[in-house]
């Protein structure tokens, strides 16, 4: 299939959001709002939720379903308060010792006055930072649209799995298009070229896993999400801290490492 | 407060100004001359060479390039440049990139979009990367990334004090996911060299944006940023066309970030180092090239 396609596809309105994934694979969960600093993200939903018997720390975001609750959820992009917000819930994971799971759904982190003045760049600067420390188990699933900077702010983890029809990109195609070509009808030919499926990442190994469609039948997509996230999770709390922390940091140093590039 | 011995004439000073004409006025006719692009007036390139090249009359700080700014921060013949000889391939095949980076090269005279290594400041011992706008606009793709990791690296295995001076337009987009994830990349070599207790220190130049700004030149313990360098997450262009509305002046300047509190101070250059090595005196950063003999 053509990039573009799935990127059609990642952005459809009726694919189910965080919201769908939360209820579908977490029991007793109970959303916790704030950044204990300015405000509450409605874009980034985080809470406690059991994964079958194990309690795990949940991090979403939401882009809404009806036109109102687009807007209330801003589309999905989050300010620098919903990164803060997720931070929060993150570092508690760690003092009680819960995984934690980030489901990653946006275009991109949001662009506006109110983020830039806020330290947009600065809560997602500090979210790589501190994910790279985290001494529990993080995984992370670009469910939908994995949108950069935006989306990155979340995925810092020991593993990052992808959902068939599912993108991630560095620049949204239509941004890519518009700076490099200006051209905004090269949108299809830049969704080629910036390699975003999840068959392109797999290949890069900038995902570890990617979780079949099923013919969009998300019940059997939940249900492979529940058995594969308690399984990592399983095996990753069997480590110890500097080996998990470890782990995770040559992960993220592969990629574009000196022997790589100097091939 | 002028210190001559500060800095040593960059060798590619020629190619350097023969650029910079190009880039100015075509109305003004002698490279002898620049005209300031903040108060529009002249001044002679000597004097803004014997003025860190910051306009005499307003203060505007000119972009200048890695060479230079490693000549007015680190003490004379003391920097020694690690991986100079790293550069990008074209490993997504990305149309028009292979030909983008022989431009940068010609143009920038340098390998890629930031310099890395060792050196002195007023004696300490410091390990450092400079970024280079004239390279795809300092650019960050797999290798500005792994220069910035190697030399986090090299600054934990021997101790040193980071000091990072940022200039970029963000990812490079040219290299899809595997620049993105430089990002993480960089952070993770930051939080090591934090974790053992060891400064960094980043100084902020005009631009400094996207996905260095939402990495590692926001995670420096001091962030220092030149006057009115522009720091931002998105861009002005792409705030404006998102909210379709006009920005207010001034906005995402450094005196901006200042006042919102994101930035420690703003330094002007004539100033710069100076201020840089106070901060190392006052972290107990060892003086001369005694400890680990690395220098
Ligand atoms: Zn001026």
């Amino acid at each position: 299939m053509e990039a573009y396609k799935r990127v059609a596809l990642a952005r459809k309105k009726t694919r189910p959001t965080g919201q769908d994934f939360i209820d579908n694979l977490f029991t007793d969960f109970i959303e916790l709002h704030g950044d204990r600093c300015f405000g509450d993200d409605p874009a980034m939903i985080t809470g406690l939720g059991m994964l079958m018997d194990m309690p795990v720390t949940v991090i979403a975001q939401e882009r809404g379903k009806t036109t109102k609750s687009r807007v209330k959820r801003n589309f999905g992009s989050s300010h620098p308060e919903g990164y803060r917000k997720a931070l929060r819930q993150m570092k508690l994971a760690e003092k009680f010792n819960r995984p934690i799971v980030c489901l990653i759904d946006t275009s991109g982190a949001f662009c506006g006055i109110g983020a830039e003045e806020r330290g947009q760049g600065h809560a997602i600067a500090n979210n790589l930072m501190e994910m790279m420390g985290l001494k529990v188990p993080i995984l992370s699933i670009v469910i939908g649209e994995g949108g950069s900077g935006g989306a990155l702010a979340l995925g810092v983890a020991d593993e990052v799995w992808m959902l068939e029809n599912a993108i991630y990109s560095v620049i949204s195609p239509e941004g890519c298009a518009s700076i490099l070509w200006k051209d905004a009808s090269k949108t299809k030919e830049a969704a080629n070229c910036l390699k975003l499926t999840a068959q392109n990442l797999l290949e890069l190994q900038v995902v570890d896993k990617i979780i079949s469609e099923n013919h969009r039948d998300f019940k059997n997509v939940y249900r492979e999400l529940k058995i594969g996230l308690y399984k990592c999770f399983q095996k990753n709390q069997a480590l110890d801290h500097q080996q998990l922390t470890e782990y995770r940091y040559q992960r993220f140093r592969k990629y574009g490492a000196i022997e790589t590039i100097t091939e | 407060m002028l210190n001559k011995g500060l800095f040593k004439k960059p060798k590619n000073e020629l190619e350097a100004q023969h650029r910079i004409k190009r880039k100015t006025d075509p109305a003004i006719p002698s490279e002898l001359c620049r005209s300031c692009p903040s108060c529009k007036q002249l001044s002679f390139t000597s004097d803004l060479e014997n003025n860190f090249h910051v306009c005499p009359k307003c203060g505007h700080h000119f972009r200048i390039n890695a060479r230079q700014r490693l000549n007015m921060i680190i003490d004379q013949d003391t920097f020694v440049e690690q991986y100079h000889e790293l550069s990008s391939t074209n490993r997504l095949e990305f149309p028009g990139y292979d030909e983008k980076l022989a431009q940068a090269t010609l143009f920038s005279h340098e390998n890629e979009g930031v310099i890395i290594g060792t050196g002195k400041i007023g004696s300490h011992k410091v390990a450092l990367f400079v970024m280079e706008a004239t390279f795809m606009m300092g650019s960050m793709g797999q290798v500005v990334g792994e220069k910035i990791t190697l030399i986090f690296e090299y600054a934990l295995k021997h101790r040193l004090p980071m000091i990072g001076y940022t200039v970029s337009g963000g990812a490079r987009m040219q290299e899809g996911m595997l620049a993105l994830m430089q990002m993480a990349k960089t952070s993770g070599a930051v939080k090591r060299h934090s974790d053992a207790g060891l400064l960094y220190l980043t100084v902020l130049t005009d631009p400094t944006t996207g996905g260095v700004t939402a990495s590692f030149a926001m995670e420096g313990d001091i962030i220092l940023a030149e006057p009115e360098a522009l720091i931002a997450f998105a861009g002005p262009r792409v705030i404006e066309q998102t909210i379709r509305q006009r920005l207010p002046k001034g906005f995402q300047r450094a005196e901006f970030l200042l006042e919102k509190g994101f930035v420690d101070a703003i330094v002007p250059r004539s100033i710069q180092k100076e201020t840089v090595k106070r901060l190392l005196t006052l972290h107990g950063i060892p003086k001369g090239g005694d400890q680990n003999g690395s220098i």
